[in-house]
Parts: structure tokens; C-alpha cells; sequence
């Protein structure tokens, strides 16, 4: 008798675990494929991606489209292939870093040039909307020190000195031509050696601060640089491209409707506009979607 | 360590602490209903045991990491499976010897005295054989639950979910409090449902709570 | 799994892998590194706590308690918070492995010296031997069984978990691993896997050795009868 009330609770505990997973949360909703009239959102795991995801889906909510919101994923590979399969209707991507991991050979320099490119190499069904005017760039940043010692102020600067420098940035960095690669067939930079680190956050700036590495991969958003006074490296060549947020969705689960309200929002959206919402996510702490609602608020969006 | 983030974030801590339950317990259920056949067809068929227990064994020295990965690019993609199979896997490198090591220490004269009263080989197992064995086999699942629990975090590095999320998000904005609030909920977590599953043995063992009276 | 296994041959033979600082050769060494320093300060600290509450009996639901509040940690949390308060080094990933090895280490020399046969030890103090002797000469031989498979448990959970000295930086096996997920290199991902697996295979493999040498003759014929 005893046996058998252990083993009932035993399996009602098991019941209760197992209905809670098919309970609807958000992690359960991930392989229902978006169904006509509703928006899956997507967006990779860092906090301006998370923002823009939050922006998009926010307005799109606000004029009675119904979205979902599937944010944080991993990696690209991963959020890539659910938005070809239409498990996710729309991702905030960045034209350029999209276009390099499409073809890892691209070389466009404008936001023209690699918008038509993009477009060219997208899988069918696969559409970018309309780019909007901020942009995210990956950057070569130094201390105010370092900038002082050496005496630098564009990329160029460095090809004398940088044999002395440790580069620290995402280990993707190291590989790309975007990244070390791009500075040394374009710029002629050599480093004395690369600390992989993490994707242009805490750590990396801690390690530039504290002189751990003399040269990091930060993103031209990033409050840190003007909150560290760091010094961004000019980049005349435009090596680091374009890199406009462009909003890309799977034409197939997309409406019109919404397609309109992403490129109005696009429309409000200018790097010195992204820079202050990062401050807020970053130095202020403020979560993504508070951010995002405010900001739409204040653009009547 | 400045606490002003915790007051306003209390709702998304305890989502997140949900989410990370179902993430862990689900797998622990799992591995146990897989581990209980493989342990009882290893004590049954003594050669089966090296490869089985070798296959757990091997599935304890993976990287936590490499696995989550391997199967979020590969197999599973989005979806909570992507957790759960991967920290089913590692459950099973503790229960399935704790199964064996259970059954095994079964005294032969009780399973001798079962036989001899004419219980069939399924009945003695079912009847005699595991609820004996329960003490080992409820000491695996709690091991299997703490370790689940805290690996479960993993997970949330990968984005799918669970209190992994507070520890990446803090990480990011730079934002201790929350990654504390993350190692305090998991602890607090593993406690409470390693105090749940000790409650759960002693139900399903009265006996020897009888023998402890009967000695004094 | 065909793909995984394509990958890691793939990434074995290509001869760029088997030289210089990001070779296979020099992240299995620090990954070792890693390992072997994280192990001894465990060992330095669990083993003494161990020996003395199996041999007092006193202690012993602390030590139980200790050990679980370690296996519930989690690791990658207690890392960056480390870290966000230490900086990146070598520091917090080997508080982070140290932490993961106390658990096993403890436990199993604290059960094993409580589970030497009473009436041995009863028979060494009845030869005269002072409460250290029967510990060192009695009690620790005869637990040598499971305090190496504590031991054993412990470097081969610190095997697998060393990659995450990658997260912060540093080198090791999970570099590949790490690397190869940002840069979408799935093949130096399989390759860091399969060698954190192999590098635990081989502790394994020593750690048999060990048992060979370290446990008496006598202990070990006992546990075969």
C-alpha cells in the first residue's frame, strides 16, 4: 500500500513535470513553424541584437500584428536555418556581417554595394527589407595611452608598432577579413599574437583596460568607448564595410503589413539613436524591451 | 556588488527558475526510465555490463559544452530538446551504475527466499529485487538531479533558456547581481529537490524506517 | 554522426593542427596544465579533511553537506562571477575545476577510511599502534580503493570541464571547441570533443595503473574474493 502511494506521487510528479513543458512557454513554442498572419522574431544572443529584436517585434505588436518572440538564440547557424525553414519569420540582422557569412569572400564597401550583393547571394524566399542608417562596425579600439604613445589615430598608425601589441577580440575575429585577416592584407598590421575573448563585452574591454591586450575588437555602439575614453582607430579603406541593421525576413510567413512597419521603423533608426539605447542597456542597466518601448514611444511608432 | 538590478527583475527570476526546472528534471526522468532496463539487463546478462557501463562512462568525460553544441547545430536546432537529450546523456553515467550496484547488493538469500516461495523471475524483480535496490538507486537519482540542475545552466549559454540565461545576460550588460542571483537560485534549486527525493525514498522504503524502530 | 566523424578526421589530418602555439600538441599540454594543478589543490585540500573525519567519525555530515553544496554549483555562473571581480586569468577558472574536484575527493576518502574494517582497526590498536599509525598504516591502505576512484572521478569531471577555461580566454581543449563555434569551424569542434574525451580515457587509463600500484596486495585480493 505504502509502495503504491510512493510510486502514485512519484509518477504524478513526473505528470506535473511533463505537462509543464508542454505548458506553452516560450521554450516549448520553438519548433511550431510561424503560421500565417503571425511574426516569429528572432535574434542572436547580445544585448543590441536582443534590442532590435525587441523594437521590431514591439512595433509590429502595436499596430495589431501578432508576433511572437524567439530571442537569444545561440548562433547563427542555428537562427539562420529556422529562418530558412520559416520556424522564424524575421531576424535584425546587419547587411554586411550577414553578406561575409554568406559568402565568406565578399568584398563590398558601401551600404549600396553590399545590399545588392546580399540580395544576390539569399536564398530564395529570403528577402532583406529596407536598411536603416545606424549602423553596428566592428572597430580597432586603444587606450587614450596607447593612442598617446604611439602616436595613432587611423589604422594605418598601427603597421609600425603593432608587432608590440597583443589584438584581443571574438575568436571569429582572428579568421575573418573583417578581422585580423582584412588589417593585415589591407592595412599591412601584423600583431605580436591574438587573445580570443568574448564577443566585444565586459572582458575584452576589462583586458584593454588593464593592459592585458593592447588593441581590442570593440563595435562602434558600444557605450564602453566613451565611458572608458578609448580611442577608435580611423578607417579610411573602409575595411570594416557596411554594417546597417537591415531587417531580413522569409517573404513566404511574412504580411505586407508588417513588412511596412519594420521599414517605417528602419526609417527612425540612426546610429546615434542605437548608441544611446545601448547606454541605456549597458552602463544604465535598463532590460532591452523597457528600452525598446520607450524609444518607439518617443518616434510615435 | 550593487543589488538595485534584483528588486525590479524578481517576476523574471522566477520565470527563468521554472524554466530551468523543467529544462533539468525532465532528463533525470528520462535517464532513469532508459538506466532501469540497461541496469537490469546488465545484472541479468553479466556480459552486457562492460559495454554498457563503458558507454556511460564515456558519456561523463564529454565536454558539456561540445555536446549542447553539437546538438543544437545538428539535431535539434531551436527546440528544448537540445538540452534535454544532452543532459539525459549525462544522467545516465550515474544512474545506470547505480542501478546495477542496487540490484547487485540484493542478498542472494532473499532472492532465494523469493524464488523458493514461487515467485517467477519478473515478480521477484518487480516484487522483491528493485524496491531493495531503491535505497542505491534514489541515492543515484539524487546525484543525477544536483548534477542536472547545475548543468543546466549550460544550457542557457547556448539560448535555450533556464537560469544559463542570467548568467550570459549578466555576463554581457556586466551585471553581477544577476549572475548571483543565478549561482543562489540553482543552489537553493538542487537543495530543495534533493530534500524532495530524500522524502520520496523514505515513502517508498517504510521498511527500513520499521527495522531502525524494532532495533531500538 | 557520419558528419561528426567527417569532421574530426578531417581536422586530424590536416598538418597545420599538429604545430605551433594552436596546435593540438601544445592545448592538450595546457589543458594537462589545467588539470594537474586543479587536481593537486584539491587533493591538498579534501584529502587531510577526508582522512581526519573518516578517522575521528567526527564531521562527517559537514563534509556530506560541503560536497553537495559544491556539486550544485554551476559552473559557468560561479566562473563569471569570478571573474567580474577578479579579471581574467588563471585564477578563476581553477577556483571554478577546484570546487568541481573537492566533492569526490572528500567523500570518498571520508567513506573509505569510515568503512575500514572495524575489527582491523580494533586489531592494529590492539598491536599498540597511536591513533596516527592505524591511519596512515591501516586505514589508508586499506582505503586506497576508493579514495583513487574518488580521486579518479574527480580529475576526469575536471578533464571535461577544463574547457571552460576557454570561455575566459585562456587556452586548453575547449579553445577548439569555443573557436570553433564562433568561427564556424565544425571540425576543429569535433576535434577539441573528441580529444577532451580521449585525454579522460587516458587519466582513466592512468589511474588503473595507479591502483596497481598504489593498493596493497592484500587489499586488492580481498576486493576480488
Amino acid at each position: 500500500m505504502r509502495k503504491l502511494i510512493g510510486l502514485t506521487s512519484l509518477g504524478a510528479a513526473a505528470l506535473l513535470a511533463l505537462s509543464a513543458c508542454g505548458g506553452g512557454t516560450p521554450a516549448s513554442q520553438s519548433t511550431a513553424k510561424a503560421s500565417s498572419g503571425q511574426v516569429v522574431v528572432g535574434s542572436a544572443n547580445f544585448p543590441e541584437n536582443v534590442l532590435l529584436g525587441e523594437i521590431y517585434a514591439q512595433a509590429m505588436q502595436g499596430k495589431g500584428v501578432k508576433v511572437t518572440k524567439k530571442l537569444n538564440i545561440g548562433s547563427r547557424e542555428v537562427y539562420f536555418r529556422a529562418l530558412k525553414k520559416g520556424e522564424l519569420s524575421m531576424l535584425p540582422e546587419y547587411n554586411g556581417a550577414l553578406l561575409t557569412y554568406l559568402d565568406p569572400k565578399a568584398s563590398a564597401t558601401t551600404t549600396d554595394e553590399t545590399n545588392t550583393q546580399l540580395k544576390s547571394k539569399l536564398p530564395s524566399g529570403i528577402v532583406p527589407l529596407d536598411s536603416a542608417q545606424a549602423e553596428d562596425k566592428d572597430s580597432v579600439v586603444v587606450t587614450k595611452e596607447t593612442a598617446q604613445k604611439y602616436k595613432l589615430s587611423t589604422l594605418a598608425d598601427l603597421k609600425p608598432v603593432a608587432g608590440k601589441m597583443v589584438m584581443g577580440g571574438p575568436p571569429e575575429f582572428k579568421t575573418r577579413k573583417q578581422g585580423v585577416v582584412g588589417l593585415k592584407s589591407e592595412y599591412g598590421i601584423n600583431f605580436k599574437s591574438f587573445k580570443s575573448l568574448d564577443t566585444a563585452g565586459p572582458i575584452t574591454v576589462s583586458a584593454l583596460s588593464k593592459g592585458q591586450i593592447q588593441a581590442a575588437n570593440l563595435f562602434t555602439t558600444d557605450p564602453a568607448v566613451l565611458t572608458k575614453g578609448f580611442v577608435v582607430l580611423k578607417d579610411p579603406k573602409n575595411l570594416f564595410g557596411a554594417q546597417n541593421v537591415t531587417p531580413v525576413v522569409n517573404d513566404k510567413v511574412v504580411p505586407a503589413n508588417a513588412k511596412q512597419i519594420m521599414n517605417q521603423v528602419s526609417a527612425k533608426l540612426t546610429t546615434d539613436e542605437l548608441i544611446s539605447m545601448m547606454k541605456q542597456i549597458n552602463v544604465d542597466k535598463d532590460d532591452p524591451a523597457d528600452v525598446a518601448k520607450e524609444w518607439l514611444k518617443k518616434e510615435s511608432l | 556588488m550593487e543589488w538595485q538590478w534584483l528588486p525590479g527583475h524578481l517576476d523574471d527570476l522566477a520565470a527563468a527558475t521554472v524554466q530551468h526546472l523543467q529544462l533539468s528534471l525532465l532528463p533525470v526522468l528520462l535517464g532513469l526510465i532508459i538506466s532501469l532496463p540497461l541496469g537490469i539487463v546488465s545484472v541479468r546478462w553479466r556480459w552486457t555490463y562492460p559495454p554498457i557501463f563503458g558507454v556511460a562512462n564515456l558519456l561523463y568525460a564529454v565536454p558539456s559544452i561540445a555536446l549542447f553544441v553539437f546538438m543544437s547545430q545538428y539535431v535539434t536546432g531551436l527546440s528544448v530538446a537540445s538540452a534535454i537529450i544532452p543532459l539525459a546523456l549525462f544522467t545516465l553515467s550515474v544512474l545506470v551504475p547505480n542501478v546495477v550496484d542496487g540490484l547487485k547488493q540484493v542478498p542472494d538469500p532473499v532472492r532465494q527466499a523469493a524464488t523458493a516461495v514461487g515467485f517467477g523471475t519478473l515478480r521477484r524483480l518487480m516484487q522483491v529485487e528493485l524496491p531493495i535496490a531503491v535505497p542505491v538507486i534514489v541515492a543515484g537519482v539524487r546525484v543525477a538531479t544536483v548534477a542536472s540542475i547545475s548543468l543546466g545552466s549550460v544550457a542557457g549559454i547556448m539560448g535555450l533558456g533556464g537560469l544559463g540565461q542570467l548568467f550570459q545576460d549578466g555576463q554581457q550588460r556586466d551585471i553581477p547581481s544577476e549572475v548571483f542571483a543565478g549561482i543562489v537560485l540553482t543552489i537553493v534549486l538542487a537543495f530543495v529537490c534533493d530534500l524532495i527525493l530524500v522524502v520520496v525514498q523514505r515513502a517508498l522504503t517504510p521498511w527500513t524506517r520499521a527495522r531502525k524502530g524494532a532495533a531500538a | 554522426m557520419s558528419t561528426f566523424l567527417q569532421f574530426f578526421l578531417h581536422w586530424l589530418t590536416s598538418p597545420a593542427q599538429w604545430s605551433g602555439p594552436d596546435g593540438v600538441p601544445a592545448r592538450v599540454g595546457e589543458h594537462l596544465y589545467y588539470t594537474l594543478l586543479a587536481l593537486a589543490v584539491a587533493i591538498v585540500l579534501a584529502l587531510p579533511v577526508g582522512l581526519y573525519t573518516g578517522h575521528t567519525g567526527r564531521g562527517g555530515f559537514l563534509a556530506a553537506s560541503i560536497a553537495n553544496f559544491a556539486r550544485a554549483l554551476p559552473t559557468i555562473g560561479l566562473l563569471v562571477i569570478i571573474v567580474q571581480g577578479l579579471g581574467i586569468g588563471l585564477l578563476p577558472p581553477l577556483i571554478v575545476l577546484v570546487a568541481l574536484a573537492i566533492p569526490p575527493v572528500l567523500i570518498n576518502t571520508y567513506e573509505g577510511i569510515r568503512n575500514v574494517d572495524a575489527e582491523l582497526k580494533d586489531a592494529a590498536r590492539g598491536v599498540g599502534m597511536t591513533g596516527t599509525e592505524v591511519l596512515f598504516r591501516v586505514e589508508l591502505p586499506a582505503a586506497m580503493p576508493l579514495i583513487l576512484l574518488g580521486l579518479r572521478t574527480a580529475a576526469i569531471q575536471i578533464v571535461a570541464t577544463a574547457t571552460v577555461a576557454a570561455y575566459v580566454g585562456l587556452g586548453g581543449l575547449g579553445r577548439f571547441i569555443f573557436d570553433g563555434l564562433s568561427r564556424q569551424d565544425y571540425q576543429a569542434l569535433a576535434g577539441g570533443t573528441v580529444f577532451a574525451v580521449l585525454l579522460a580515457l587516458a587519466v582513466s587509463l592512468v589511474f588503473m595503473l595507479l591502483r596497481r600500484l598504489l593498493v596493497p596486495r592484500g587489499v586488492r585480493l580481498q576486493e576480488k574474493a
